[in-house]
């Protein structure tokens, strides 16, 4: 054996297992897709469970999706797209290495992420003050006074509000590791760690939040679209 | 290859499309289609999603091949379980109603 150096001169943040830091960037955001992939079969079980029972219970999906204010529904899908446009900026950002719009950039999209929950904290609260979380104190009294044209059975459209707090609420939890992240990768870009050669961090990052950005894009139609037209 | 940088018009382009888009969405929703709401509705969240996928996620000009299959098998795969689930559950019916 020769004791030839094995080790070379890596440029910085180059992992020693890549060639080069493209191959290294590469690899890190195949990995991110695949994880995302598995996030996708996570909430496709939830979709198909909407789906079947959507289609057994239509008129009470129908005027469950009445109950829920579309107007916070619409103002926050444009809160998250606003974040979503942040987000793509930030990386842009961190690939030209402008630390300080990194980091406001940064700082706006948590902004946003915090106001997304907030507004749907209000849409909740709406929803317990209605009796329309599932549960002993669940009603759809109301709901029948309001739509007599519909025929409402209680049972199902507590399925209804289920699967609206379960899929809101697992995509208001990934807004909120979403903000942790975010929170992790604003006090690193504050210390200067990324520039235009390693920035994979804020990449990722910024993949994962676009995801759940997409997750809501069809969370919206779904569970606030089902059936708005003016009833006969 | 070193990394594509997307101009900051075109992202605000997207994100104005984006916003459009939704503004249609929740407006065409009160419109009486019939059946067509729902196909609308998905025609323009699929849209919507294509927009973010492509440009905001930058599927469009930096990924590797691979990581398109992996993004095109993960829709793939959801499909699958979507549409083979439902043609299980709407199909029920006819085997006692003896359509099948």
């Amino acid at each position: 054996m020769a004791d030839t150096p094995l080790m070379t001169e890596h440029e910085e943040g180059l992992q020693h297992q890549f060639v080069d830091m493209e191959q290294q960037r590469n690899a890190s955001s195949l990995g991110m897709w695949l994880f995302l992939g598995t996030e996708i079969m996570f909430f496709g079980g939830m979709f198909l469970a909407y789906l079947v029972y959507r289609y057994w219970y239509y008129p009470e999906f129908a005027a469950g999706s009445r109950s829920i204010d579309i107007y916070l529904g619409t103002i926050n899908t444009a809160v998250l797209i606003c974040s979503s446009l942040t987000v793509a900026l930030g990386v842009k950002a961190a690939q030209l290495g402008k630390r300080k719009t990194l980091v406001t950039l940064l700082l706006v999209t948590i902004l946003f992420g915090l106001g997304f929950l907030a507004i749907k904290g209000i849409e909740w609260y709406q929803k317990f003050e209605e009796h329309h979380v599932p549960g002993r104190s669940f009603s759809a009294q109301d709901l029948i006074e309001k739509y007599p044209q519909i025929h409402i059975d209680p049972a199902p459209t507590q399925i209804y509000f289920s699967l609206y707090f379960a899929m809101t609420g697992l995509h208001a939890l990934h807004m909120i590791i979403g903000v942790g992240i975010f929170c992790f990768l604003t006090f690193h870009a504050c210390k200067g760690r990324y520039t235009p050669e390693y920035h994979t961090p804020i990449e990722i990052g910024g993949l994962y939040w676009h995801f759940v950005d997409i997750v809501w894009i069809y969370l919206f139609p779904l569970l606030y679209l089902i059936d708005r037209k003016p009833l006969k | 290859m070193p990394e594509h940088i997307i101009s900051s018009k075109l992202y605000i382009g997207i994100w104005a499309a984006l916003m459009c888009l939704t503004v249609i969405t929740a407006s065409v929703a009160f419109v009486d289609l019939g059946p067509l709401n729902t196909v609308v509705a998905l025609v323009i969240a699929t849209l919507k999603a294509l927009l973010v996928v492509l440009f905001f996620m930058h599927v469009k000009y930096a990924s590797e091949k691979l990581t398109k299959m992996v993004i095109v098998a993960a829709i793939f795969w959801l499909l699958i379980l979507l549409f083979l689930s439902l043609a299980d559950y709407s199909t029920r019916g006819m085997v006692h109603s003896g359509m099948l």
